[in-house]
């Protein structure tokens, strides 16, 4: 059984389909990649998948659990993280804190122990301090721990979004452009963070990205959008030598 | 290494807070004891307390939670009204008044709560400019309800009217408590400087506290994006609705201070409206947006302005005027913070690092 499954997932804006019967299938531990031109409706997808958008039609199964039509704050409790096209940090928060939020649900003590500084709640804020410390490691962020996040320099503010994503401990996370703005150094680095994170926390990940060489260097299988619909969908290689996706998005060399 | 060095910097800073708040305390003993402070002046002490706790709870919805409520004031006034119908009522029994006071609180703080959440379902679906009109509209109710209202107690029961004290349909020789306009008159006066300066300590006790738990990260993570927030797993209602109430709380504390100060209690305009909402937010945007102490620090010095100013008559408005626009240019120009982190780090050079989780005051 497949982590995520699509079917039939289409959406209406008015009298415009944005996304027409689109399918999906990825298996655990998957590196996917969702390409496309601009405004072929992959963020849309993005935002369906989340809970942002209601789908008009179609069913979205994570683990074999009907998830359509939940909303946002549940289907990340489900098990979808996801990052931001335009980058969406806590910008008035320090870097540590923006990852203690994500590591909300899953360290908890009540109100009154918070407010009240019981023991109770300074040992689950030790652990709190030590988990998100240790997600910053894997980030190499540990040193800017106490800047607020959006004094950081643009790479490591992408990178602070997916470490947020990765505290929530999600089956499946969703990338939206990661190496965008990026230079083809930092996008090196990137393509390593993700496999590295992808091979430590045994995670799936579902990412949309116009960079080539980041899609062709770890994307294991590609999904094609145009005009929201399905251009072509397979294995890496065979996506990208297809004649009607070089026409469509990659256009003749 | 670092994160102990953190751990009790913030602890550090909120320790400046108390620390502060108990000089003052026993400097002002002091010079009460000595008798340098003369009577007027005596009777400020306690409203500084609670427009200072006001202000701290104001801040809290304003700073952390990120909505500006225009209706403080009105949350003042149910905790004001509450718990001095108790205090009215119980005064004639043998409850000891340190009891009866300590009730009145709990009072005064419940029903604040309680308006909070039946405010906060409709309120808190706005956002922004649309928010702090509503408070601001749901504070005008709530003062105007209040000085309209006519409650008594007798043998069978509580009594209420919106109309006239005849309605009340009271048994022999029982008066009204609440006398609308007139409100309530013959309230015990059990509150001092002591208690007021306990009641606000507590207030930043219980902020600063919250600001800091995993509740808190949860407020200021809605605060700063709440759509980030949402796919973060924040459950943002439940968190938004936490914050308002928690402020309403502490706002009706404050309304219990300021019933138990005078002995006689009216809902009007000069000491409910939408004004005193207004006054007690500018104390909170002086003394910086998400700074507890600073709250504290602007309340005190604003508060006080006025009346040292009384000599100079008909300019006294004028003059206080000038004063406010002059220290909020002083204190959040852009030009006058560089300046002073100039300063600041000439003589520590060692300082640099941001402070996490406060909203800066420049926003």
């Amino acid at each position: 059984m497949a982590l995520l499954d699509v079917t039939n997932l289409s959406i209406r804006f008015g009298g415009l389909l944005a996304v027409d019967d689109f399918e999906l299938h990825i298996e655990k531990g998957e590196l996917y990649g969702l390409i496309g031109p601009n405004g072929a409706g992959k963020t849309t997808v993005f935002n369906m998948l989340t809970g942002v958008y209601k789908p008009t039609t179609g069913i979205i199964k994570l683990d074999g659990k009907d998830i359509t039509g939940h909303k946002t704050t549940e289907i990340n409790k489900d098990g979808i993280a996801r990052t931001f096209q335009n980058i969406r940090l806590f910008d008035q928060m320090s870097v540590i804190d923006n990852v203690k939020v994500g590591l909300h649900n899953h360290y908890k003590y009540s109100s009154i122990s918070g407010i009240l500084k019981l023991p109770g709640s300074r040992r689950v804020e030790k652990e709190i301090d030590e988990k998100a410390m240790e997600l910053l490691g894997v980030f190499g962020m540990q040193n800017v721990r106490d800047e607020l996040s959006t004094n950081l320099p643009y790479g490591q503010q992408r990178k602070l979004e997916i470490a947020r994503a990765l505290a929530t401990e999600p089956k499946l996370l969703l990338l939206d452009e990661p190496a965008a703005g990026m230079n083809p150094n930092e996008t090196k680095e990137l393509m390593d963070t993700i496999a590295f994170i992808r091979e430590k926390f045994g995670i799936t990940i579902l990412l949309i990205e116009h960079d080539m060489k980041l899609v062709s260097g770890i994307c294991e299988k590609l999904t094609v959008l145009n005009f929201g619909r399905i251009l072509a969908q397979g294995a890496t290689k065979e996506v990208l030598s297809n004649p009607e996706v070089i026409k469509a998005y990659l256009g003749n060399e | 290494m670092s994160k102990t060095k953190t751990l009790s910097k913030t602890g550090r800073d909120h320790l400046i807070t108390y620390g502060m708040v108990i000089i003052i305390y026993i400097v002002v003993e002091i010079l009460l004891h000595a008798g340098l402070i003369n009577n007027q002046m005596q009777g400020l002490l306690v409203p500084v307390c609670y427009y200072s706790v006001c202000a701290v709870a104001l801040n809290l919805c304003v700073g952390i939670l990120g909505e500006l409520s225009l209706g403080h004031a009105g949350f003042m006034c149910v905790g004001a009204f509450a718990s001095a119908i108790w205090s009215y009522q119980m005064q004639s029994t043998s409850m000891p008044a340190g009891l009866r006071f300590f009730i009145a609180f709990l009072i005064g703080i419940a029903a604040a709560m309680i308006i909070g959440v039946i405010i906060g379902i409709p309120v808190l679906r706005l956002n922004g400019d649309y928010l702090a009109i509503v408070t601001l509209a749901f504070g005008e109710i709530i003062k105007n309800l209040n000085s309209a209202l006519f409650l008594g107690i007798d043998s069978k029961g509580i009594h209420l009217s919106l109309k006239s004290a005849i309605y009340l349909n009271l048994e022999d020789g029982v008066d009204p408590i609440v006398n609308g306009a007139q409100g309530i008159a013959g309230t015990p006066r059990d509150a001092n400087f002591t208690i007021a300066v306990i009641v606000l300590l507590i207030s930043l006790f219980i902020v600063q506290n919250l600001i800091d738990s995993r509740d808190g990260r949860a407020i200021m993570a809605i605060r700063d994006n709440r759509i980030a927030a949402e796919a973060t797993g924040i459950n943002v209602t439940k968190y938004k609705m936490l914050a308002f109430v928690i402020s309403a709380g502490i706002a009706g504390a404050a309304g219990v201070l300021y019933s138990h100060n005078i002995s006689t209690l009216v809902s009007q305009s000069q000491y409910f409206g939408y004004n005193v909402s207004i006054l007690i937010l500018v104390y909170v945007v002086l003394g910086g947006i998400g700074n507890m102490r600073g709250s504290v620090i602007a309340t005190a010095i604003l508060y006080i302005l006025p009346e040292l100013l009384r000599g100079l008559n008909k300019y006294r408005m004028f003059v206080y005027s000038i004063v406010l626009i002059v220290m909020m240019l002083l204190n959040w120009a852009p030009a006058a913070v560089m300046f002073r982190k100039k300063l600041f780090a000439r003589f520590r050079k060692n300082e640099g690092t941001a402070e996490g989780g406060r909203k800066n005051g420049t926003a």
